[in-house]
């Protein structure tokens, strides 16, 4: 195992104007390992998460991820990670296959991994709908597609089960669950499933870090206390 | 707590007191010692304010863009705040340049307004497009956006003004000539030093309302952030209006 | 280059299933033709007024496309999808300008037709070809600030009103130019090509406005 952590913040902070968003958040995620993150909303889940996806930069600390120090090397992290987001990232006019397309075409992936992708979410025979015709949770199925496409080695996943029905739910286990192997952070809105799947848990309260823990030696009650 | 509290509005005084004493100057030149003028009398003198507003409002606007260079390529948001305010004082003068303008028409041709001179005309179109600055900065909500993208609109804005300047001339300085100037440019000794100390007191008078301006805008930035350091982040309202708070 | 490639083969799809913004443009030249009709009360018009007209028209419309060029991209999560992508961010101002540009060349195929039979004089024929390399580079011009603009605009509150506000006064050199180089072209027995003058005026407009979009471009999109 690669001694080197996938990801290792120091005091990563991020501001919007005057407002604290994050605020000296220190963790080390091993490669292989998932991170929950929890939080009530606004705690700052989501904006770790495109820090991570290096859609936003941190304005103080250290960041490396993957060996990548950010913001520096945020265009070479871009191929390596994959992000799925509270939006789809789908044009709803195009087709699920069409939006794969352009997807894979911007990520250079061929065009054999798309129906591979399909066919494990079971999206097939709907991927000739435009999105707009879809159902969310099939939208949900789709972005899951496009998250994982280019085969990225750290998965950023805020709340990925959000719409999805437990049989669509198994579907993209091996996707994005932890039977794929891979890096993974991930936020949700139910704590007790979040700590079942993860390694190490960060608790966040108004953009600081309240606990850093691994699930089995963390107290209940301070997870209650976050979303008091 | 933080560095010490820095004190703005340094030299603002000795600044000032340059201004004051040099405008004076300037006046009294302007109705004691220049000549009149034998075309247009006594209502050429316009053009002893008139052209040095115009001169440093661009110069000014030029400046406002190289200073958003700086934002861009930094990140630090003194200079987002340095930017703003020389755009903003720009806009004002080049509003009274325009008005001046207008009146040495009038009272030279007996219009309010010529299409005829480049120059007015191409002030004109500045001062539209730099009239939608601040709209722009107000419209958008994250701070560190408005700030990014307000230095974008400079820089282009910047670069455009000696361009419109250039356009403007070559589709209306063929048919029409110049009007609002003096002789092709030879000016007489007297208008000369007369120009000169007029120019000098104008640009002087736009450095001290921008360091006024800066001073008032960094000593707010400063107290509120004590007020959020003393009191707590949520003490502190929403600030509305301004350009880069931090 | 591939990626220009994909992104614009997106948007032109896009808008050929959707159909939201040419025909609008369209619809908008034509009518704003009939307008000018009334509002000057004649029924033809030739010279530096036809010139005037054709011009500021295709200069409103693009102005509709402009208000749309990014809107998908902000609404349905297409800004993030490109950001996340291993590309230069630069792929993205390039396709959004030449999907502009061909908006707009699908328009001028329409709408020139329109004006010669509803408002124009002299016959289109004989100066076709000038006119044609004119509005090509006009059409550059309004693609390259359009797009600049558009992307200030699209992350504003005021979007619609702002971008035309902004793009306006930008583009007056560039109007001055096409009006004026059109006119000697739409008038009765006038000539067949623009004076070089204003081909180098749009050119020059062109390459430097091209550059600026290209350097400030990246700072549109960080964040």
């Amino acid at each position: 195992m690669d001694p080197r952590p996938a990801i290792d913040l120091r005091g990563l902070t991020r501001r919007f104007g005057e407002r604290t968003a994050l605020a000296d958040v220190t963790v080390s995620l091993p490669e292989g390992a998932t991170l929950a993150v929890l939080g009530r909303n606004g705690a700052g889940k989501s904006t770790l998460l495109r820090i991570l996806a290096t859609l936003l930069r941190p304005h103080g600390g250290e960041a490396v991820v993957l060996d990548e120090p950010l913001p520096r090397r945020a265009w070479a992290l871009r191929a390596r990670i994959g992000y799925l987001g509270h939006e789809p990232l789908l044009y709803r006019d195009l087709t699920g296959r069409e939006n794969l397309e352009y997807h894979a075409r911007l990520h250079r992936v061929p065009a054999a991994r798309i129906d591979q992708l399909l066919d494990a979410v079971r999206m097939g025979a709907r991927a000739e709908d435009p999105v707009r015709a879809l159902s969310r949770g099939m939208a949900q199925r789709l972005a899951v597609c496009r998250a994982v496409l280019h085969e990225p080695r750290l998965l950023l996943l805020d709340e990925p089960l959000a719409n999805l029905d437990p049989g669509a739910a198994a579907l993209v286990e091996p996707l994005i669950g932890r039977a794929s192997g891979l890096t993974r952070v991930l936020t949700s809105h139910d704590p007790h499933a979040a700590l079942r799947e993860a390694d190490l848990v960060l608790g966040l309260q108004g953009g600081r870090p309240a606990f850093t823990a691994e699930p089995a030696r963390l107290d209940p009650a301070r997870v209650e206390e976050l979303y008091r | 707590m933080g560095p010490p509290p820095h004190i703005h509005g340094r030299g603002l005084r000795g600044l000032a007191v340059a201004t004051t004493a040099v405008v004076a100057a300037a006046l009294a030149l302007v109705f004691f010692y220049a000549p009149l003028d034998s075309d247009q009398g006594f209502v050429q003198k316009i053009f002893y304010i008139h052209v040095p507003l115009a001169i440093t409002a661009l110069c000014g606007f030029v400046l406002g863009g190289l200073l958003a260079i700086a934002h861009l390529r930094g990140g630090h948001s003194r200079w987002d705040l340095r930017s703003y305010v020389a755009i903003h004082m720009s806009l004002i003068f080049a509003v009274g340049a325009l008005i001046t303008g207008s009146i040495w028409a009038k009272a030279s041709w007996g219009h309010w307004w010529v299409w005829s001179d480049p120059t007015l005309t191409s002030f004109l179109i500045v001062v539209l497009l730099y009239a939608t600055y601040q709209p722009l900065r107000f419209s958008i909500e994250d701070p560190e956006r408005q700030a990014r993208y307000a230095s974008v609109f400079a820089v282009v804005a910047g670069a455009f003004v000696p361009m419109n300047f250039i356009v403007v001339r070559l589709a209306q300085g063929v048919v029409h000539p110049r009007v609002l100037t003096l002789t092709g440019g030879h000016l007489p000794g007297s208008m000369r030093l007369t120009f000169t100390v007029s120019l000098i007191g104008i640009a002087l008078l736009y450095a001290t309302l921008c360091k006024l301006e800066l001073s008032a805008k960094r000593s707010r930035i400063q107290l509120r952030r004590l007020r959020r350091q003393l009191l707590g982040e949520d003490a502190v309202g929403y600030a509305r209006r301004s350009a880069a708070p931090s | 280059m591939r990626t220009v490639a994909a992104i614009l083969r997106k948007d032109l799809v896009l808008e050929l299933r959707t159909l939201e913004t040419v025909p609008a443009m369209v619809l908008f030249s034509l009518t704003t033709f009939v307008i000018f009709h009334f509002a000057l009360n004649r029924a033809t018009v030739a010279g530096q007024l036809a010139a005037g007209i054709l011009t500021g028209t295709l200069l409103f419309a693009a102005m509709l496309a402009v208000n749309r060029l990014f809107v998908a991209e902000r609404e349905q999560g297409g800004f993030d999808a490109f950001l996340l992508a291993p590309v230069d961010r630069s792929a993205l101002l390039v396709a959004k300008a030449l999907a502009l540009f061909v908006f707009l060349a699908v328009l001028e195929v329409i709408a020139l037709p329109a004006f010669a039979l509803l408002l124009l004089g002299p016959s289109l024929g004989r100066p076709l070809g000038g006119l044609v390399i004119l509005l090509a580079l006009a059409d550059v011009a309004l693609a390259v600030v359009g797009t600049l603009v558009s992307a200030i605009a699209v992350h504003t509150r005021a979007r619609d009103l702002i971008g035309p506000i902004i793009a306006l006064p930008l583009l007056i050199p560039a109007l001055i130019a096409t009006a004026r180089g059109a006119g000697p072209l739409l008038a009765a027995h006038g000539a067949t090509l623009p004076a070089g003058r204003w081909l180098l005026i749009l050119a020059l407009y062109d390459l430097v406005f091209a550059l600026l979009a290209y350097a400030v471009f990246d700072f549109l999109l960080e964040d």
